[in-house]
């Protein structure tokens, strides 16, 4: 022991390891190695999964229904010839926007804008009628109006043409672009729709929900009015819902449970739909249909604004055979008023 | 070394100059962002290359005229022929953004010896005559390819397909509201890191290399006025005069004009002030014109006549045309199309869907990077003619919504069709597959649909019976504008497909004999009403 302690002082002293730096270097390796064992041990994955069949955990949507009465109407018919007056009426009819919206409340409205077109060719949410339901909102006291749509078309272009872009810089409305990072996976134990992409941040806000729906042809379920609208508000794949439309449009009226549906008829797209293309498409009913029960609403938009047969709109027949509306709009307590 | 700060400094020229210099390259930037449905409003975004006089003479060559906006490119050529290359230096944003990258990756730190030495005229810098005498001989033949390496069209190319996606990568809907992509962009980004790269070795690389702009430029400012003057009675031949040389135009000898950038950056650094920017200096001691040698010029317009020629015979802008070269509503002819797209790709910037491209061989090796449509990737938007509205060319004209859609005095032309759409019955899900669909006939939209669909009751495979829609396609109102093929559920290869056939801007490509306002029309809108 000696022996080696003397050979080891007769080195050069810079050859030696000073006793702090041996505890320092020593400490480094041994916090490296004992780092990459945890970190290998909490990335370790040592399952396998089958890719594409993952479970999704997604997020439930909340009513925003409001409290039922018993002395209000539920729907309300309005005729008149101005897109604000007969909104206005019809909404009195109903016991006025009060009834819906309150002070602070942040009201999400959702127009159909599916298209790039401008507003004579009813194929979209009409500027007049926007304007006229934010200032409602505004009226009653909601502090902020949002306008969200996942259009066919372009966003922007689809926005931009159909006038909406214009009324929500002049009221200063939040409109909010189908962007990125604006979904989420929704859960649902519909018919066919179980688990979907969801445009979710207009939703991480709004208290209230209103659906302004154009009342429109078409081509495969016969008709896109109310319950129709909520397309929108999905994404992903939504060219396959064609496949099984009608239980996928009847699926919409148990996602969403909205505060309020505004069908407006004040110009019909009667033919050529859901696109049009052309004035002839279009027929002036002038009628401003409201109410709690999207599928009174639209069984009255399609018997008499679009003047068909509701025996073939199966979709409302299947959301009615499950609880989730009233096919019999003349059995719900409704009220019918000209502006 | 001092530091103490000096007002007048500020005053340098200089410092004028990085002023301008920022402001340019700002305004490009501006340009480049707005060019957007959202905010494009008035701004005239495609100015720089309306400015770029190199665009205004070769289309002139190719076409024999000076569309719209190009005429703005003379307020260019008269100060080249006052005092030279100034656009060099001053105003080109692809300049600019060399002058920059040169400085932040380059010499700047290396010894003033070997940054004189960076700065000395090679003759390797020739190169970019010889590029601009090749484009102008193909542009004589009778195609247009200046856009692979003019500074603008090259720069805004690198900002519509490479840039901007990139940034809406990183930042999600900084830029689109949806990411975008474009085909083979990774060449264009590639080539852009390749060019800016290049500074590390030869600072400048591609405004003394390559640049065809700026040899048109040196070309015209052999007789420019205002020159760089060396007073020979100072001059102690020092070279400290190349130590911020930019353009290496060898003003510690011989002036080479046709390479001075006019940076001023010579004068301020001579330590003897022998240098000055006179007015009309005697030429004695000056290389006043680019030293091309003759038989390199030969070469290059045999390359430029070569490319031109080995193109069109190759037949892809002619009878063997690709039935993928869809082009936007409003393009001319294809021919046409090749002697005025200079592939700047501001329409593929603008365009609301993604649906431009920028091409690879589709329309042969003359019409790289000139936008063609992909319907997989987006859809011609009916009520949109933005691509148009920024075109400096006319390559796309600037037409009105109710020319493209046929609609209010244009009703008799009847709609700009850019191609046809074709099923593919083994791939549709109600041809072949017992399944409802025709989503293709609810988004087609025009009135009446193109796309219109027939019901039929089919017993399935498992013996029941089955009623659904199958689609068809009348082909007289198919406008081509391809959203059938871009919804079609059938993803990876649509069972609707649109190709060029059909198309309107060219009798030659068109499918039907009355063009398309067929009897078929006038039936449907009795049958309908």
């Amino acid at each position: 022991m000696s022996h080696e302690n003397h050979s080891g002082s007769s080195r050069l002293p810079e050859d030696s390891v000073s006793r702090r730096e041996f505890l320092v270097r020593l400490g480094i390796t041994s916090v490296l190695i004992a780092g990459s064992g945890l970190a290998a041990k909490k990335l370790w994955q040592p399952n396998h999964f089958v890719p594409g069949f993952e479970k999704v955990k997604g997020l439930q949507l909340k009513s925003y229904a409001p409290e039922i009465s018993k002395v209000l109407p539920s729907l309300a018919i309005a005729h008149g010839t101005d897109h604000e007056k007969t909104i206005r009426a019809a909404m009195a009819a109903l016991g006025g926007m009060g009834r819906f919206i309150q002070n602070g409340d942040v009201v999400m409205i959702k127009p159909n804008v599916a298209f790039d077109r401008p507003p004579a060719l009813a194929a979209t949410t009409h500027p007049d009628a926007l304007r006229a339901v934010a200032k409602l909102c505004f009226e009653a006291g909601a502090s902020k109006v949002i306008v969200a749509d996942n259009p066919i078309n372009s966003p922007t272009g689809c926005f931009f043409k159909s006038g909406l872009t214009a009324v929500a810089s002049e009221m200063n409305l939040d409109l909010m672009y189908p962007e990125t990072n604006s979904f989420a996976p929704l859960s649902l134990t519909g018919e066919i729709l179980k688990e979907w992409t969801f445009f979710n941040t207009p939703f991480k806000k709004a208290t209230k929900v209103i659906g302004l729906a154009p009342c429109k042809d078409h081509n495969l379920c016969h008709a896109s009015m109310t319950t129709k609208n909520w397309y929108g508000l999905l994404g992903g794949r939504r060219n396959q819902f064609h496949q099984h439309i009608h239980s996928i449009v009847s699926d919409f009226a148990l996602m969403m449970k909205p505060t309020l549906v505004i069908l407006d008829g004040m110009n019909v797209l009667m033919s050529n739909g859901p696109t049009g293309g052309r004035l002839s498409d279009v027929k002036p009913m002038n009628t401003i249909v409201a109410g709690t029960d999207m599928i009174a609403v639209d069984a009255y938009g399609y018997a008499h604004l679009l003047e068909r047969d509701i025996a073939e709109l199966t979709y409302l027949h299947k959301a009615n055979d499950r609880g989730l509306g009233n096919i019999n709009w003349k059995d719900t307590l409704y009220k019918e008023v000209t502006a | 070394m001092k530091l103490k700060f000096n007002p007048q400094d500020l005053l340098k020229l200089r410092n004028v100059r990085r002023v301008a210099q920022v402001f340019f390259f700002g305004l490009f930037l501006f340009f480049v962002f707005v060019t957007d449905l959202r905010y494009l409003k008035g701004y005239p975004v495609s100015l720089f290359l309306e400015l770029d006089p190199l665009v205004s003479f070769a289309t002139a060559i190719t076409t024999h005229t000076v569309y719209m906006g190009l005429m703005w490119s003379l307020l260019l050529i008269i100060p080249t022929l006052l005092f030279g290359r100034i656009f060099c230096n001053w105003i080109c944003p692809y300049g600019i953004l060399h002058h920059f990258t040169g400085w932040l990756l380059g010499k700047r730190r290396a010894e003033e010896r070997e940054r004189i030495e960076s700065n000395r005229y090679k003759k390797l810098y020739s190169l970019k005559y010889v590029i601009l005498i090749a484009m102008i001989a193909a542009a004589v033949g009778g195609t247009l390819q200046i856009g692979w390496l003019d500074p603008i069209c090259l720069f805004h190319r690198s900002m519509s397909t490479v840039i901007l996606p990139m940034l809406n990568l990183f930042f999600p809907s900084s830029i689109y509201v949806r990411q975008y992509f474009h085909v083979g962009a990774w060449i264009i980004g590639f080539l852009l890191l390749f060019l800016v790269g290049m500074n590390v070795l030869i600072p400048r690389f591609f405004c003394r290399v390559l640049c065809p702009l700026g040899a048109f430029l040196g070309t015209l400012s052999s007789v420019a006025l205002w020159r760089i003057d060396r007073d020979t009675t100072k001059c102690v031949d020092c070279d400290l005069c190349l130590k911020g040389c930019e353009g290496a135009s060898d003003p510690q000898t011989q002036l080479r004009k046709s390479e001075c950038f006019v940076c001023f950056n010579c004068i301020e650094d001579c330590p003897e002030d022998a240098l000055s920017f006179k007015f009309l200096p005697s030429l004695k001691q000056e290389v006043t014109a680019p030293v091309v040698p003759g038989r390199r010029a030969f070469l290059g317009t045999l390359i430029g006549l070569g490319f031109y020629a080995f193109g069109r015979t190759s037949g892809a802008s002619a009878r063997n045309y690709d039935k993928k070269v869809i082009r936007p509503p409003g393009s001319v002819e294809e021919k046409d199309f090749l002697d005025r797209c200079i592939k700047c790709d501001q329409c593929i910037r603008t365009c609301p869907t993604n649906v431009l491209q920028p091409a690879w061989m589709e329309s042969g090796i003359e019409g790289i990077w000139t936008p063609i449509l992909d319907m997989k990737l987006g859809a011609c938007d009916v009520n949109c003619v933005l691509c148009g509205q920024v075109c400096p060319t006319g390559a796309i004209q600037r037409i009105t919504i109710e020319e493209k859609t046929g609609t209010g005095p244009f009703v008799k032309e009847g709609p700009i069709k850019l191609g046809t759409a074709f099923f593919d019955r083994g791939r549709c899900l109600p041809w072949a597959m017992e399944t409802p669909c025709v989503v293709c006939e609810e988004v087609c939209p025009v009135s009446p649909k193109a796309i219109f669909s027939r019901e039929v009751t089919i017993i399935k495979r498992d013996g029941n019976p089955i009623t659904l829609r199958q689609p068809y396609m009348d082909p007289a109102l198919c406008i081509g504008c391809g959203i059938c093929e871009h919804e079609c559920p059938v993803t990876d290869e649509a069972a609707i497909r649109v190709t060029a056939v059909g198309e309107t801007r060219s009798r030659d490509r068109r499918l039907l004999m009355d063009g398309g306002v067929t009897s078929a029309v006038m039936d449907l809108e009795k049958r309908q009403r």
